[in-house]
């Protein structure tokens, strides 16, 4: 699966994002970080901010807050703002009424649906543990930092 | 909280917890399962139950396991078929608890790979398996309906 680098810039500034709560980040700042121009960006985060995925902040130190709930939001809410993820299309040719063309059908849809259920099934909080794991170097994913928990009430 | 095996007497509340949370009372196939993954080979078999420490009697959530290698050409692998939480106690960590307490289990039982199979659709512990580090794994599972 390959994916646009608009749709790639989205999900490393929702990451950047999600790992500074309560910070705001520039355009400028993550556009930095990942080599990319800030105008090219800039519109990726216009799109986000239509869809409730990041806020932005104004004034001084400005910039974008991530606006989700990093344990809810998934892979599949930010791609699915910039990609289609539905490879089969019937283009009303000849060939869709055919059994070729609906056996076609058939094997293209069962990959679309895999690569719906993955990328529906990783949080960005899961993203995160993800790329802290690469970042030390390949060790076991619960070895990350640890995730805050909310404490049940009278449990310390 | 504490992570230990099940016992008969936890059985009424494991049943219980099932039934609310699937919406589909089974006391005989829980019955079934606990003489099976309860009772018989027990260095390979792991039915674990979590427990609210202070309130004994109170049943938080449950997880089922066993060294399997029945996949063509797979090693042995611990196999996780069954995990429940208390709906209400969700997000607590019980879920990781007991997964924590099942990896131990399996690595005790020489089996260095944990692996489980949960629908498409199934968001909710597909987030948490992903969540806990679970991937997809090189299986991919088939079927077909047989006319």
């Amino acid at each position: 699966m390959r994916l646009q680098i608009s749709t790639q810039l989205a999900i490393f500034a929702v990451l950047e994002l999600a790992g500074r709560e309560g910070e705001q980040l520039s355009v400028a700042d993550i556009g930095e970080k990942y080599g990319v121009s800030s105008h090219h960006l800039a519109k990726v985060m216009h799109v986000m901010g239509r869809a409730g995925l990041v806020r932005s902040v104004r004034g001084a130190g400005g910039g974008y807050q991530f606006a989700g709930n990093a344990r809810r939001t998934t892979l599949l809410d930010v791609v699915q703002l910039f990609e289609d993820l539905n490879s089969v299309e019937q283009d009303g040719g000849a060939a869709d009424a055919k059994p070729e063309g609906q056996a076609l059908r058939q094997v293209l849809s069962e990959i679309d649906d895999i690569a719906r259920a993955t990328l529906g099934s990783i949080t960005i909080a899961t993203m995160r543990k993800l790329a802290d794991r690469h970042e030390n170097g390949g060790r076991q994913l619960k070895a990350g930092p640890p995730r805050p928990r909310p404490q049940r009430p009278g449990n310390p | 909280m504490r992570v230990r095996r099940v016992r008969s007497a936890d059985m009424a509340n494991v049943i219980a917890l099932d039934a609310h949370v699937t919406k589909l009372p089974k006391p005989d196939y829980w019955t079934d399962v606990f003489r099976r993954y309860g009772k018989q080979r027990l260095h390979e078999r792991f039915f674990l139950v979590a427990e609210d420490r202070a309130e004994r009697t109170r049943l938080l959530g449950f997880i089922i396991g066993e060294v399997r290698a029945w996949e063509f050409g797979s090693t042995p692998c611990g196999w996780v078929f069954a995990l429940s939480v208390e709906p209400e106690l969700r997000l607590y960590g019980t879920g990781s608890a007991l997964l924590d307490a099942m990896s131990a289990e399996f690595k005790k039982a020489g089996v260095s790979k944990m692996r489980t199979m949960v629908a498409r659709d199934a968001r909710l512990p597909l987030l948490f398996f992903r969540s806990e580090g679970l991937m997809a794994g090189p299986y991919i599972q088939l079927e077909k309906d047989l006319d």
